[in-house]
């Protein structure tokens, strides 16, 4: 008896599935929206992460707005570079300069919790913006890296990580340059810098030379001896701050071993915190 | 007379979002602008309506003499999914632009509670075919009711100037709250002085 009412049980259950999913099917054929073929094309030439780097809300708005002609500009899929672009001007039947740079972020900061001072302890929500709403960080310095880990939060496809110094560092072989942890970072220390270069400054500090070695010991200091080694350039001093002129193509590292506080280090992978 | 009963408890007294508080995530998600509350309030209508005459005949006519009432939450799901299916089909062919502004909210009337609640409640209360049906039409109509109230007062909102940390969401919460109180004024005692 008790085996009959099981069967009745599977039986009801499995039928209405059956006829539901033969309606629906059946149902799908009468209401089938032609899908437009250029559109798709573009779709499937675009990398589908919808990161929203070109400023739509995915990959199939953007490719819609091309598709349309509402976009003209078809080089603002950032993650897939100028391969895609070609893709699109391809579909388009366009012809397009694709000789761009792609871009990646970088965090431009090695103060970690020895190398520097801080003004008080924190102790609440993990969270940059929430700890940047505190006099600007618990950080001396209110232009470093907080530590805090939003932008590896809001990363998309896991660049960010904590290295093994317990520092967040970019690796630039995984960034899609989204500039996601661009726009999360409230301080800006997060900045994208050109794919191909291969050393960074890594200070974002603003203060004079002699406020930053208090405290800081992995600060730029504004001494320009950078500049003077390169002289023909490749690095610019301004408010007490080197950055790294990327147009320049020569050798960078006489400035980078010359930097007294070694703030000038390479750009490659670092060994992920376990 | 019972059919003025049923429009008015599921309507004003017993209405799914201000009462009952259930299918709130399109409340607050669609409740931006007035064109697509409109369209999403009669999607649920329809979606409402045709779940609880379905679940009504599945329940009377293969549950009960089958025996297995218990399978009733599974069964009336499936059923409910199918339905929406077909109206988010149905939508996409014949009107794209609400099939836009609508967007996530419609696949998910798919496991709105409200949709299930009103297909268990009108089982619970031994409603009729046409009870049922009544019943889910017009709970249909108090969350379209109430999302074109919503919708009215977020759009005037929009103009006002609003503290920064209220901004959003959090003024949707607080007018809602405040609807919810209005609400409570129909209950019971209403339906007894209107038919007795």
């Amino acid at each position: 008896m008790n085996l009959i009412k099981v069967l009745y049980a599977f039986l009801s259950v499995s039928g209405l599935g059956i006829v539901l999913g033969i309606g629906l099917a059946y149902a799908s054929k009468i209401f089938t929206v032609k899908k437009n073929e250029k559109r798709e094309k573009l779709e499937n030439a675009l990398p589908g992460l919808n990161c929203g780097a070109c400023g739509y809300a995915g990959c199939s708005s953007y490719a819609e707005a091309i598709e349309s002609g509402e976009e003209t500009v078809l080089t603002k899929c950032a993650p897939g570079g100028s391969a895609v672009a070609e893709k699109l001007a391809e579909i388009m039947g366009e012809k397009i300069d694709v000789s761009m740079e792609k871009m990646v972020a970088q965090v431009h900061c090695r103060g970690g919790n020895e190398i520097s001072k801080y003004q008080y302890e924190y102790s609440g929500i993990k969270d940059c913006n929430a700890l940047y709403a505190m006099f600007d960080g618990d950080k001396v310095c209110n232009y470093g890296c907080l530590g805090l880990g939003s932008c590896i939060k809001v990363c998309p496809v896991d660049a960010i990580s904590y290295d093994s110094e317990g520092l967040v560092w970019v690796d630039k072989e995984e960034c899609i340059g989204c500039e996601k942890c661009v726009e999360v970072c409230p301080t800006g220390v997060m900045q994208m810098m050109p794919y191909s270069a291969d050393y960074i400054v890594a200070c974002n500090s603003k203060d004079k030379g002699s406020t930053v070695r208090k405290y800081c010991s992995v600060g730029c200091i504004g001494c320009k001896l950078c500049e003077k080694k390169s002289p023909e350039g490749g690095f610019k001093v301004e408010n007490f701050l080197a950055t790294i002129d990327y147009k320049f193509n020569g050798e960078r590292r006489a400035a980078a071993e010359a930097c007294p506080t070694h703030c000038i280090i390479k750009n490659e992978p670092h060994p992920k915190k376990k | 007379m019972t059919y003025v009963g049923i429009i008015i408890t599921f309507v004003f007294i017993n209405n799914f979002l201000l009462s009952q508080f259930l299918g709130l995530c399109p409340f607050i998600g669609v409740s931006k602008n007035m064109g697509p509350a409109i369209g999403m309030g009669f999607a649920v209508i329809f979606v409402m309506s045709l779940a609880s005459l379905i679940t009504w005949m599945i329940y009377a006519w293969i549950l009960i003499p089958l025996g297995i009432t218990y399978l009733q939450t599974i069964t009336f799901i499936l059923v409910i999914a199918g339905l929406v299916q077909l109206v988010e089909m149905a939508i996409q062919k014949t009107a794209p632009p609400l099939y836009k502004a609508l967007g996530i909210y419609l696949p998910l009337i798919t496991t709105n509670c409200a949709v299930l609640g009103i297909a268990l409640i009108a089982v619970r209360s031994n409603y009729g075919a046409m009870e049922s049906f009544v019943a889910g039409i017009s709970a249909g109509g108090g969350f379209l009711l109430v999302l074109l109230l919503m919708a009215s007062i977020r759009e005037k909102l929009d103009t006002e100037w609003i503290p920064k940390v209220f901004k959003g969401e959090p003024i949707a919460f607080v007018t809602a709250g405040l609807m919810a109180l209005a609400f409570m004024a129909f209950d019971k005692a209403l339906l007894r002085n209107l038919i007795g």
